[in-house]
């Protein structure tokens, strides 16, 4: 459906886009994630033909869209801040599509009647794009880029601006519907939840370079490297040395699963597999801070400043979770263990914040 | 030149984003740069931009380069050579001199006082509600649109032998310099009320109030929060109303009386009366260095204006005034302007019925008698329907030529990457901004004299033409109409045109869908200033209107110059008429703009 071949795009100096190779099969929901900056955006303009690729190419169902003017590639991109026409009513904006593609009025009309069922908006054709909510807007924003039937529908940080109780309410609905209509879709979201609800597939990137892709379960395991795993919130990371089962870290010895690659590497350890102990075994760490997290595990995160190594974070239920300042012993479950690629960045930089999406 | 000052009217800076600021029409280039975004493809949408380029720029070099070029060459050449030694010659004869320095100093003094006068109005209209301000703020807006020629009416009615002030008290104005300088202010108020008002009512009050908070007393808080936030548009303002007085020519013509002339007065007696070219050629260059300084200046304040001020809506800073201190100043401002804007146009309406045997339309009838001297060929009245109609032949070009500028240079930029090759679009279209704002720096009366010397022989021969009269009020129109269309053009978020290229628009469709609507509004608006600035236009049309088809301005400029009661009765008359076709447009405009606010 979608190609991709070593697509390059340069501001200046800084190169936001570098030799990105891409492929969406038809039917199928990729999700880029990635924090602000990493050229998230700047690849859907460039699948969209807002933005001219410096090097490279972009195959839509096998044809090269070089040279193709945004609005002959039959894309749909719905904008981050959606963008709807503000002196248009609902209707106006879903109708501008199916209008700028010559699609007679009856049909539109009943297209358009349509796809505000679909959103959830029965009815609301007449009311003015100002007067609508957060939620609204995005729905509009949705079935107007719906509308003229694009072959690829793309969205920029498509839950972004919502609050946390619609934004998972609508990852939900997004992807039934996407299911149901059979749309093609690529995503971009700094969120990895979002993303991981949303997608078939995700594309981790990292400036401009895609460092890791798979299923969402795939990524959320074996991170590949240092960067996505500290991205989707994992800090627990060190350099090791494997031997047979066992790898040399600084946090002494830990036992690692079958199969670890053996030599020196870096390891991850989930929170989960952070286990406190009573003080006299395993590794000595001092509590220096908790943070309830929520949620129906009633999940606490809990900071250790291990005797020797790096800092450790645990996860714990609010029930298990020690006191600030006292002191705990640490073992390591081997199942939580993960070893990394990409090690000679691991200690380099921590990534930038997830937190703001560049607009 | 006197022209320009008019352009800058509009009802309200706060809530008309569609009407250029003050700042914004003498800006010219510092306006913001083009956005680097990229759509394809690249090379068609650079040819649509040069299209459009081609038409403002074929009728600057034909209408504006050229007459310029023409009469200064023909003041500075004599059998092939350059005479450049004029220039010392002529700057060293004491009268010229004399002008320069009164040019000089009645621009400092017409600034000074117009800012001791204004900006404790501007502080009224920024902090204070009361009721009337809107109806208010029209009226301060009103001299703005109006012609200079019928300001000058206005002032001599008041002021001038015979004026009420005269009448009353035996006190006359017209021989001293005060007439002119009050006149200037009564221009000018609302410039200052509009720049440096409009900012001081975005200005957020807790900014001084967090001042308060951290132990500073009231003055001190205003001197250390309010005051350097204020005074770069302060600065602005007072640059402003100095360009505008230092060019100043129909106030003076008419006020000025043989003793005072500015550098634009002299450069018309020099030509049109003493035919000395030479002189008016370097006089015309020199107003032109002037003025050029001027801009330069104000570009450069402009540039350290550019900090970060925390603004919110005017309408939360505005309060009913409280304590004697409050409300003594409000009524010392409301004081101010009854006598220096109502009273005038009162006392102009007031001569012009007021006729020989009590009042009556006795003025008004003998403007339709055709005339029997060699003033007017034609029957006074008819000078109406000639304004009308010049003023809308000369606003449906400036609207052709003025809303191509604007939109090649609001045209989606191509560049795919910023500050890219050595002599980059950017400066083609910051140099090209500049050009267009030219005439706004330029002598009128020289234009209005170089379309007689250099539009008068194949192929183009259009002295004997009527379109010459509303080609050079175009050309004033012109900037006005750019400075009203660019901020609202800019305004309009590329990634709307974006959303409608991904829906299936073409860059064509997509201006006319997502483009247009927007800004139909600022189109009305330029129009209606381009039609009043054309309807005023007094130094270019008087050289070149035919004696049998004069404008409301020139005729009443005409009247003025004869002795006896009835060409001043019927001047007045003239006047009003002009005040109120002007006022009608300007109270229309003020309907689009409500119309506005109700939509959205």
């Amino acid at each position: 459906m979608l190609r991709l071949d070593g697509v390059t795009v340069r501001f200046g100096e800084r190169t936001a886009l570098d030799a990105v190779d891409l492929e969406v099969a038809a039917h199928e929901t990729v999700c880029v994630l990635g924090p602000s900056g990493s050229g998230k955006s700047t690849l859907l303009r460039v699948v969209a033909g807002l933005q001219q690729a410096d090097a490279g190419r972009v195959l839509l169902s096998g044809r090269d869209q070089s040279g193709v003017p945004p609005h002959r590639r039959g894309v749909g991109l719905m904008f981050q801040d959606h963008q709807l026409f503000p002196q248009r009513d609902v209707a106006g904006n879903v109708a501008f599509g199916p209008r700028m593609h010559r699609t007679d009025r009856a049909e539109t009309g009943r297209r358009v009647a349509e796809l505000l069922d679909l959103v959830g908006l029965p009815g609301a054709g007449g009311r003015a794009v100002t007067a609508l909510s957060g939620g609204e807007q995005q729905r509009v924003a949705l079935a107007r880029a719906l509308a003229p039937e694009p072959k690829l529908l793309m969205l920029d940080e498509p839950l972004g601006q919502l609050d946390r109780g619609l934004r998972e309410r609508l990852v939900v609905e997004l992807r039934s519907l996407f299911r149901r209509l059979g749309t093609t879709v690529l995503a971009v979201t700094h969120d990895h939840g979002e993303a991981f609800a949303l997608a078939d597939r995700v594309v981790v990137m990292e400036n401009g370079r895609i460092a890791q892709a798979g299923t969402p379960l795939e990524v959320w395991q074996r991170p590949a490297s240092a960067f996505v795993a500290r991205f989707l919130g994992f800090d627990n990371i060190t350099a090791a040395t494997v031997h047979g089962e066992r790898a040399a870290t600084g946090w002494g010895h830990i036992a690692v699963p079958q199969g670890t690659p053996q030599g020196s590497t870096l390891l991850l350890v989930r929170p989960g597999g952070v286990l406190l102990r009573p003080p006299d075994e395993g590794l000595r760490c001092t509590v220096e801070a908790r943070t309830f997290r929520g949620g129906d595990a009633s999940t606490v995160t809990v900071l250790l400043r291990p005797h020797e190594g790096p800092a450790l974070e645990a996860a714990c239920t609010l029930r298990d979770a020690p006191e600030e300042g006292i002191e705990v012993g640490v073992v390591f479950d081997p199942r939580e263990v993960v070893a990394l690629h990409g090690g000679d960045r691991a200690d380099a930089e921590p990534p930038t914040e997830p937190v703001s999406s560049r607009s | 030149m006197d022209l320009a000052r008019r352009e800058v009217a509009a009802p309200d800076a706060a809530d008309a984003p569609e009407v250029p600021d003050v700042a914004d029409l003498v800006r010219g280039p510092a306006g913001p740069e083009p956005d680097a975004t990229a759509v394809a493809p690249r090379s068609r949408v650079g040819w649509v931009r040069l299209a459009l380029m081609a038409v403002p720029a074929a009728f600057f070099a034909v209408f504006f380069g050229y007459p310029v070029v023409a009469i200064v060459g023909r003041g500075l050449r004599e059998g092939g050579q350059w005479q450049l030694g004029r220039i010392g010659q002529v700057l060293s004869d004491p009268d010229i001199l004399q002008v320069v320095w009164f040019t000089l100093w009645q621009a400092a003094a017409s600034t000074a006082l117009t800012l001791a006068l204004a900006l404790p109005g501007a502080y009224v209209f920024a902090r204070f509600d009361f009721p009337g301000k809107r109806m208010l703020r029209a009226v301060v807006t009103v001299p703005f649109v109006l012609p200079t020629v019928v300001v000058g009416s206005a002032f001599l009615a008041l002021a001038g032998r015979g004026g009420v002030l005269d009448e009353w008290f035996g006190v006359r104005l017209d021989t001293s310099v005060w007439a002119i300088l009050l006149a200037h202010v009564f221009f000018n108020y609302a410039v200052v009320v509009r720049t440096v008002g409009g900012l001081w009512s975005q200005l957020d009050p807790r900014q001084e109030e967090a001042a308060r908070v951290l132990g500073a007393g009231r003055l001190t808080a205003w001197r250390r929060v309010t005051l350097p936030a204020l005074a770069p548009s302060v600065a602005a303002a007072a640059l402003i109303v100095f360009l505008f007085t230092f060019t100043s020519f129909g106030v003076i013509q008419v006020l000025g009386g043989p003793r005072y002339a500015t550098l634009e007065v002299e450069i018309y007696r020099q030509t049109a009366t003493l035919l000395d070219l030479p002189t008016a050629a370097v006089l015309t260059l020199v107003q032109f260095a002037a003025v050029a300084a001027l801009l330069a200046v104000h570009a450069w304040s402009l540039r350290k204006r550019e900090s970060a001020l925390s603004l919110v809506p005017a309408e939360h800073t505005a309060r009913r005034p409280a304590g004697a201190g409050q409300w003594v100043l409000l009524c010392s401002v409301l004081g101010v302007i009854l006598v220096l804007t109502v009273v005038p146009l009162l006392v102009l309406v007031q001569r012009a019925f007021g006729g020989p045997d009590g009042y009556g339309l006795t003025f008004f009838r003998a403007l339709a008698a055709q005339s029997d001297s060699a003033t007017f060929v034609v029957a006074p009245v008819e000078a109406v329907g000639n304004s009308l109609a010049y003023a809308a032949v000369a606003t449906v070009i400036a609207l052709v030529v003025g809303g191509s500028a604007a939109a090649a240079l609001t045209l989606p930029d191509t560049r795919r990457r910023p500050g890219g090759g050595a002599f980059g679009l950017a400066q083609l279209v910051r140099g090209f901004d500049a050009l267009l704002m030219l005439p706004l720096g330029t002598s009128a009366v020289t234009v209005g004299f170089g379309f007689l010397v250099a539009l008068d022989e194949p192929p183009l021969d259009l002295r004997s033409t009527w379109i010459l009269v509303p080609l050079a009020q175009a050309l004033v129109g012109v900037p006005f109409v750019i400075r009203t269309m660019l901020p609202v053009l800019r305004a309009v978020d590329v990634r709307l045109r974006e959303a409608a290229a991904v829906l299936g628009a073409s860059p064509l469709r997509a201006w006319r869908e997502v483009d247009f609507p927007l800004v139909r509004r600022a189109l009305v608006v330029a129009a209606g200033f381009a039609f009043t600035v054309s309807l005023g236009e007094f130094g270019a049309t008087v050289f070149i209107a035919r004696p049998d088809a004069p404008t409301l301005p020139v005729a009443v400029a005409r009247m003025l110059g004869r002795a006896g009661e009835s060409y001043y009765g019927q001047a007045m008359a003239l006047s009003t008429i002009l005040m109120l076709v002007c006022a009608g447009v300007l109270l229309a405009l003020e309907r689009v703009r409500i119309d506005r606010q109700g939509e959205l």
